[in-house]
């Protein structure tokens, strides 16, 4: 069985809690402890349906304001696949938990309330999943019922969104027409549109092909920890743990070290399980080479032939995530990229940028809160990268406030200057 | 497998959990693993040997002890602990108790499960642990699916769930102040059967009390509760034999059994798999205390 990771993007009303709560229940994911106590909460509020969005509403803080205040992980699977849903609310304010929720997500469902239309948010968030390279979105055209299931409702606003993701870099786009709230089109197939002829949202999440989407090409394998048993059995034992960011490894591979540059070969893959013939992203595994080279956690094992990018001066699209202060030239801050961290200097802002209209403001001089600009860093060490569009994971790091120590950038790396 | 380059579900999870146990002890000073002999910290003691393997686990364990136990989880945990060679660390309630620190709960429903807060954030003073590898799921209740990987506790050990860190890609931030530490959760993204598939696929070695066996019980609050020394029973609970097994182990005077048959672990996955009640709701008084009883405990610096 495979994993597939899934973000979920909606504001309060387009009914995202409703759709994962039917998601859950009618993969009989929800247990009827949980069932019961929703019940008995929505009977008391009066609510003429089982309110499915309390299953996701989880804390006091939420319940007592009636919104959702962070990310939330939600799990369900049926016989083909496990499901992780990154459940994040889409209130402009909370961009940051967008981002955080996409980070890692293989597929994202845009909620779109067939009412409405394409609003201001729903481009907000397909440029958020294109920014960090969700490979597939789907949007989920919901409510259907109120507006009669009519075709032409569906096909207006397959167009409009159509024509705004053409301006952005999205590899696969799927409409559905749905109703979360009675179900149609999200695990069966609904009597209300014979008109439409896709998969339910269901099938699509449990037939998307995902597994093209890692970088199988570019080998990259940062070195996380140094394994010394230094025991009488393993007396000379010597091994690069870590998590393969990109490519295949396998023994008898010529590798380089950065920063280093010597070469040397792989005498083996490890795990506790037995060495391997082959390793790919995300595997965890314990690297042994032959020669006795010097290497350290923070290093990186590529190809002599296929090397990432080596430099101190970044470019990147940075969204900031901290209220208490905004990113300007000449800030300071530390970084982490893959498993080394370092220290940056911001050398300056080429542009902020407006996330509704996609607009580049060319004389912006800070980015606060929920804000992505263009930036140029420089690094106090050498980072190893791509781009992001290339790996994810080696094109990817966090910016960390030095005095608070809070996480306070997402940034994508676009390359070297 | 391989040639197609796939992980299955499972082994996904793994080199997930073995990376974050990785880099947890590359970054911080003092972590320890917390390991009640529960099947959740049973698993996650095993991603640790594997993610180290062929070295020994860089970190002691941690008992966070109410001496109400059930001796067959105490024994086990003896066991792993001679069999591994790791340090154990025993954070005592009853000295908490001792010491004046905290109060002991009275009557026929007290409980200590409350008091292992106490316990645990003195240890933590203690000994200046940074980071506390917890075996906590996202899949079990409510607070807990908001709550990051990395857990942020300040001085006073409490979670805030409104000031937590972005948590992107796979990049951990555990950066922190003196006095202040981190609660990893390295299975936070597993659910109750993949622990239970695991355990069948890695032929993990876990306590009797997790399969079906004949004990003395009563019923209480429509839950099965073991005849222990540790807790008086009330007018009309009259102990019964039962075959039962219990779904979750934690103090044993707040841990339910079930009834069942299941005695082999491909039996128990198919109980787990066909259940329509959750494990902590069909198991655990401490979560029946109030509708946010586990956001409450985790703001005062519970796991």
């Amino acid at each position: 069985m495979e994993l597939l990771r899934l973000a979920t993007a909606g504001s309060v009303d387009d009914g995202k809690s409703t759709l994962i709560g039917r998601l859950l229940y009618d993969s009989k994911s929800i247990f009827e402890d949980q069932m019961e106590s929703i019940e008995a909460t929505s009977a008391q509020r009066g609510e003429e349906y089982v309110n499915l969005a309390l299953l996701t509403d989880g804390l006091r803080a939420e319940r007592e304001q009636g919104i959702t205040i962070d990310v939330a992980h939600r799990y369900f699977s049926t016989p083909r696949r496990k499901f992780i849903i990154g459940d994040t609310p889409g209130h402009i304010q909370y961009t940051r938990n967008m981002v955080t929720g996409a980070s890692t997500a293989d597929l994202t469902i845009v909620l779109v309330d067939a009412r409405h239309g394409v609003i201001e948010q729903s481009r907000r968030h397909a440029f958020i999943a294109s920014l960090l390279r969700i490979p597939h979105i789907v949007v989920a055209i919901n409510k259907m019922d109120l507006v009669g299931w009519d075709q032409q409702v569906f096909e207006g606003i397959r167009q409009r969104f159509s024509d705004f993701a053409t301006k952005l870099d999205i590899s696969d786009l799927t409409f559905i027409p749905i109703s979360a709230l009675h179900g149609d089109n999200v695990v069966d197939r609904s009597v209300n549109s014979p008109w439409y002829q896709g998969s339910t949202l269901l099938h699509h999440l449990e037939e998307v092909h995902i597994s093209s989407d890692r970088n199988l090409v570019d080998v990259r394998f940062p070195v996380q920890y140094v394994i010394r048993p230094q025991s009488t059995q393993y007396h000379d034992y010597r091994g690069y743990a870590g998590t393969v960011a990109g490519g295949i490894l396998k023994p008898g591979d010529e590798v380089m070290v950065l920063p280093s540059g010597f070469t040397s070969r792989i005498a083996s893959i490890d795990t506790a399980d037995g060495p391997v013939a082959e390793a790919f992203a995300p595997m965890s595994v314990t690297i042994r080479i032959e020669d006795d080279i010097d290497v350290s956690r923070g290093d990186m094992l590529c190809r002599p032939n296929n090397k990432p990018q080596v430099g101190q001066d970044i470019e990147a699209m940075v969204c900031w995530m901290s209220d208490a202060t905004k990113l300007r030239p000449r800030s300071k801050l530390a970084l982490k990229h893959t498993t080394k961290w370092c220290r940056a200097l911001v050398q300056s802002l080429n542009y902020r940028l407006d996330i509704n209209t996609l607009h580049r403001e060319e004389g912006a001089t800070e980015l606060g809160l929920n804000e992505i600009g263009w930036v140029k860093l420089r690094t106090t060490q050498p980072l190893f990268f791509d781009e992001y569009r290339r790996n994810r994971r080696t094109g990817s790091f966090i910016l960390v406030d030095e005095v608070t120590n809070v996480t306070v950038g997402a940034c994508m790396i676009i390359g070297g200057h | 497998m391989a040639s197609t380059y796939r992980l299955s579900d499972l082994r996904a999870l793994e080199a997930e959990s073995i990376h974050i146990i990785r880099e947890v002890a590359a970054e911080f000073e003092r972590p320890v693993m917390i390991f009640s002999g529960g099947k959740d910290s049973i698993v996650m003691l095993h991603l640790a040997i594997k993610a180290f393997h062929p070295a020994k686990v860089p970190f002691p364990i941690m008992h966070v002890d109410t001496g109400h136990n059930f001796d067959e989880v105490i024994e086990y945990r003896d066991r792993r602990v001679a069999e591994t060679g790791l340090r154990l660390i025993v954070a005592s309630v009853q000295e908490a108790i001792d010491r004046g620190d905290v109060v002991e709960e009275t009557g026929p429903r007290a409980s200590r499960n409350g008091l292992q807060t106490s316990a645990l954030l003195h240890a933590i003073e203690e000994h200046r642990f940074d980071a506390l590898f917890g075996g906590a799921r996202r899949d079990e209740e409510k607070a807990r699916a908001k709550e990051r990987v990395y857990s942020f506790r300040d001085e006073f050990g409490q979670w805030g769930p409104k000031g937590q860190r972005p948590e992107l890609w796979n990049l951990y931030n555990g950066r922190h102040n003196i006095g202040e530490h981190f609660r990893i959760f390295p299975i936070s993204n597993w659910t109750e059967l993949d622990v239970w598939h695991y355990i069948r696929d890695e032929n993990i070695d876990l306590p009797s009390v997790y399969y079906s066996h004949q004990r003395q019980v009563f019923r209480r609050d429509g839950m099965w509760l073991a005849d222990t020394p540790f807790i008086n029973r009330m007018d009309g609970e009259n102990l019964e034999t039962h075959l039962v097994r219990f779904r979750t182990i934690g103090d044993a005077t707040c841990t339910g059994a079930v009834e069942s048959p299941a005695n082999t672990i491909d039996k128990v996955i198919d109980e787990v798999a066909s259940t329509r009640i959750t494990e902590r709701g069909a198991t655990r008084a401490d979560d029946r205390r109030t509708e946010a009883a586990m956001e409450d405990r985790k703001r005062e610096g519970y796991f």
